[in-house]
């Protein structure tokens, strides 16, 4: 009988009860500022990505709960950096939801537990548990982007975003059940060992990583599943999108690599073909889409759709010429690609907040005019952030996009070769909107004359954001080793 | 042999630069501008030594730095001049002194930012000229792109915004070609960054042919040659006179500088085979631009394009594969460099008195402002490679090398004399010579002692190098006939 192991899954467990906690603490909670909330919920966040550092530190893979969880180095890292962006998140997000009447317990505690949904994914090494974590995230994340009950443009983001994401999650369970049909089990590894006997029938199989990538591509919002992610983000309050365009792209990532990757690596010829089409439409219809955009959210939901189409590209190139030995190359160059996207972010949405005071949104691009004036510090971070998205040096974006075109190219491939040149000519076009928005803050006199709210913490949480995307800029090798190290660990098994 | 002089060269301006974005404030130009100055004077001063201790008999890379940097690719931090690139960081670090000095009254809104912008610019092209790794050199030649976009979008001209995109865009779209070109050299010498063993790495033609096209859509537009130099028109006219001045005399030179480190020596059958293109397209530029200056009535877009045809020369020189031809393109760099900046000066010098362009609207300046009509009879007549001065040296040196190639090849860049001649005295005669019609002319002063230093320390440094170049030479020639002598042998066997 396979044992529980229960410390596999401890970092989870606290999560769960310091949510509850938080919960339940929210009801007595007086202050109109929710503080003790707000620093409840920080502190258990510390504690859980201590835990979760902890445990990648001791570099172990076990397999817990009766072999349906899994703690290996990938997974810890992944949820480690998940919370820190949440926590980073909530951080970003108190001024921004107490003008808005959205400061309420509820906020910090569906946060938890879209974490809680993220770092379940993130460990996961059953199907079922893997569909567990994403409902968990995803319904927490519909009630959050519905939370400001007045405004009618979330309340209909919201309603896209319920009723396209449960399509979605009906497709990537209709891709499983038939997995689970056809390898007769539902742990990833089981199903990893039944399709390398070679003796499953090919069609069934076909047929559900089709709906098994429809599910992904839907999560990670990649073209054509893409439709709701211009609107959920222009239409969520901007807490809410930094949420979701956060944190929650490294649960994809996650649920990619596990279901892709650790379960049907030996279907790899059918997904990674998927994977190119998708990869190179998001980046066509991405950058194409931005730059007719006019508000600033739904520019950067296109440029989150073509970033994701680029970060796809690695997947690709994982099984080349029917061996495994760019795997680990393919896949840690995606994680790097996917953490240093959500860095930078963190720091765009959080930035769009900053800017933003009761009663008045700086959505559109035209609200930054002249921002290099009224507030150059600010500018200069959004400055980095918008280079770093583009891919110029010395940016993080930069290595970014370096390790995925290294990925393709080194494949000696022609076809990948032409995919990287592809990517690099698209990401080209990607940076005429992201140097607009520079343009705007630098070169249009300013057409609103006040000054941002003034919030020490927030901004320098701001500028420590700013020099993490140049820092990691200047010196990524710590992060692309630990990277390249999670993946080959998670391969190996 | 100073350990870290490069280094130094490199972070001091940069260091400098930030220091002014800090903590400059709009009221307190005066401060801003004698940092600036003293930060660039610095910054040369620690040059020298790299002159003065330079062996000119050793054709290896000298002043050595060799630190990894980004483990995950084998990329080091690894600096060294040769005979080919020392001049050149010199070069940068005095322009960079003229264009501070040439800002001084000019500039009056966000100083700081200004002289910050220049000085990281000026630390970041050094990098480039310094970069032995192949990586480094990217970072460098890409970041030199995010302070020009910013000094041509804040203090340009009119249309700054088309002008800072289209320089921007432009030369991203060749450098993401050359991009793809050095990850596939990475792949192709098992994992390396080094520009030397890149050199020594066989490669087959139509590999070779691959490599030579990718570089050649960088470096050609940053040359810029026919017919990708449409951008330098509108950056020029567009940008500040400082701006103007760097992109003529140091970041035109960044191109070149990569057909010589690049091109030619890890793809030297390519070179050979394809050299015809460059030589076709490099005599286009010195007749056919010659004649569009001819015809322009924007002073700054006439010397626009006489840069174009000048650097025409410089790529004809290299591509003829003999000491005098490349010796003399890169004595046409320098000097050019010189003669280019202080042209740009004097238009500068008279745009900031009469706020015109036209040449239609001066006319006898040499009546009410006689000394700078002096220096600008000297420059102009160094632009057309009047002998004695170093714009004859460069040519002379090309044209002879050419005709010991082919001789109507000769004849054809010979014709340059004519054309240069053609433009450069008549745009001389409609604006300095005459009657004065205009009542700005009437108005102007002359020189200040300021303005007079800047004129009469570029005029002796061009003086110097058309009466004595041998300093120059000396130091090129071993490195010169070392980098010929690997061009010479074919990689194919």
């Amino acid at each position: 009988m396979n044992p529980m192991n229960w410390p596999v899954v401890y970092p989870e467990a606290l999560l769960l009860l310091l949510a509850c906690a938080v919960a339940l603490v929210d009801l007595f909670v007086t202050d109109p500022k929710r503080r003790p909330t707000f620093w409840l919920a920080q502190a258990s966040l510390a504690a859980v990505a201590a835990l979760h550092w902890i445990f990648y530190d001791g570099g172990a893979t076990i397999y817990g709960m009766q072999r349906m969880m899994v703690g290996d180095p990938m997974g810890h890292l992944l949820a480690f950096f998940a919370t820190l962006a949440v926590m980073v998140t909530i951080a970003y997000a108190q001024p921004y939801i107490a003008s808005r009447e959205m400061l309420k317990g509820e906020f910090f505690t569906l946060s938890m537990f879209v974490l809680l949904g993220i770092c379940v994914m993130c460990s996961a090494n059953n199907f079922l548990v893997v569909y567990l974590g994403l409902e968990l995230m995803s319904l927490s994340l519909y009630a959050l982007v519905a939370l400001r009950r007045d405004h009618g443009v979330s309340t209909e983001a919201a309603m896209k975003y319920f009723v396209l994401g449960a399509l979605a999650s009906g497709f990537l369970l209709y891709g499983l059940s038939m997995m689970y049909g056809a390898t007769r089990s539902l742990e990833i590894n089981e199903v990893f060992n039944a399709i390398s006997t070679g003796r499953i029938n090919g069609t069934v199989l076909t047929f559900g990583v089709v709906f098994i990538v429809a599910g992904l591509a839907f999560k990670l919002g990649v073209v054509p599943f893409h439709m709701w992610v211009p609107d959920v983000y222009q239409g969520a309050p901007t807490a809410v999108t930094l949420l979701i365009g956060g944190a929650p792209k490294l649960a994809a990532f996650a649920i990619t690599i596990r279901l892709l990757v650790e379960g049907m690596l030996g279907l790899a010829v059918d997904w990674q073909q998927m994977l190119m089409v998708l990869a190179v439409s998001s980046l066509v219809i991405g950058n194409l889409a931005a730059i007719a955009q006019t508000n600033l959210k739904r520019m950067l939901a296109y440029s989150t759709i073509s970033q994701m189409g680029f970060m796809l590209l690695a997947m690709t190139a994982g099984v080349v010429s029917g061996n495994t030995l760019s795997a680990g190359n393919a896949y840690s160059s995606a994680m790097f690609y996917v953490v240093s996207y959500v860095i930078t972010t963190l720091g765009t949405f959080g930035l769009i907040m900053f800017l933003s005071r009761a009663g008045f949104e700086s959505e559109e691009i035209s609200d930054l005019a002249g921002l290099a004036k009224r507030a150059p510090w600010l500018a200069g971070i959004m400055t980095l952030f918008m280079f770093s998205l583009a891919g110029v040096p010395p940016m993080v974006g930069f290595y970014a996009k370096l390790s995925i075109l290294q990925a393709l190219i080194t494949t000696n491939l022609p076809a990948y070769i032409v995919l990287a040149v592809i990517a690099v000519m698209l990401s080209l076009v990607g940076a005429f909107y992201y140097l607009r928005v520079v343009k705007v803050m630098y070169f249009d006199p300013p057409t609103d004359a006040s000054q941002p709210l003034q919030s020490g913490g927030i901004s320098a949480l701001l500028a420590l954001n700013g020099v993490a995307v140049l820092g990691f800029g200047l010196l990524p090798g710590g992060l692309m080793a630990m990277c390249r190290d999670a993946i080959l660990r998670a391969l190996a098994t | 042999m100073g350990f870290g002089l490069l280094s130094v060269s490199i972070w001091l301006p940069i260091a400098v630069g930030i220091l002014l974005l800090a903590l400059g404030r709009d009221d307190q130009p005066g401060a801003a501008r004698w940092l600036a100055l003293v930060g660039a004077v610095a910054s040369f001063l620690v040059t020298i030594p790299l002159i003065t201790g330079f062996d000119n008999a050793s054709a290896a890379l000298q002043f050595q730095e060799n630190l990894p940097w980004i483990a995950r690719f084998n990329v080091h931090y690894h600096l060294g001049v040769d005979g080919i690139s020392v001049w050149f960081v010199l070069l940068t670090a005095f322009i960079n002194i003229i264009v501070v000095l040439a800002g001084w009254q000019v500039i009056t809104d966000r100083v700081a930012q200004y002289m910050g912008a220049f000085l990281i610019l000026s630390g970041l092209m050094v990098g480039v000229f310094c970069a032995a790794d192949g990586l480094l050199f990217y970072v460098f030649f890409e970041a030199t792109l995010i302070p020009m976009y910013i000094i041509i979008g804040v203090w340009g001209g009119p249309r700054r915004v088309y002008a800072a995109f289209k320089f921007f865009l432009y030369t991203l779209a060749g450098s993401l070609l050359m991009l793809v070109a050095l990850i596939y050299l990475y792949y192709k010498s098992g994992g390396s960054f080094d520009i030397a063993t890149w050199h020594k790495l066989p490669l087959d033609l139509q590999q070779q042919a691959w490599l030579f096209f990718a570089f050649f859509a960088a470096f050609s537009v940053k040359v810029p040659m026919w017919p990708v130099h449409t951008w330098l028109p509108d950056a020029h006219v567009e940008a500040p006179t400082g701006g103007s001045v760097v992109l003529a005399a140091i970041m035109l030179k960044l191109g070149a500088y990569g057909f010589l480190r690049f091109s030619m020596p890890i793809a030297p059958d390519a070179s050979h085979q394809y050299a015809w293109v460059i030589i076709a397209l490099s005599l286009i530029a010195v007749v056919y631009i010659g004649l569009v200056a001819l015809v322009q009535q924007d002073m700054k877009k006439l010397v626009a394009y006489s840069s174009i045809a000048h650097m025409g020369f410089v790529t004809l020189g290299f591509f003829i594969f003999n000491e005098l031809g490349v010796s003399g393109g890169l004595v046409q760099m320098i000097s050019h460099g010189f003669v280019s900046g202080a042209m740009f000066l004097a238009i500068g010098v008279l745009y900031d008195r009469v706020h015109s362009r036209d040449i239609a609207s001066y006319g006898g300046v040499v009546n009410t402002m006689p000394k700078f009509a002096a220096f600008a009879l000297f420059f102009t007549m160094a632009n057309c490679g009047l002998p004695g001065t170093g714009g004859f040296v460069g040519e002379w040196m090309v044209i002879l090398g050419t005709v010991s190639v082919n001789f109507w090849l000769g004849a054809i860049a010979a014709t340059a004399l004519i054309s240069g001649a053609a433009y450069s005295l008549w745009m001389y005669k409609r604006v300095y010579f005459g009657a004065v019609t205009n009542h700005h002319v009437r108005d102007l002063t002359d020189l200040n002692a300021r303005e007079f230093g800047i004129m009469a320390v570029l005029a002796l440094a061009t003086l110097v190098m058309g009466v004595y170049p041998k300093p120059f030479t000396d130091v090129m020639h071993v490195s010169v006939t070392e980098l010929l002598k690997h061009v010479a042998v074919s990689k194919l066997h």
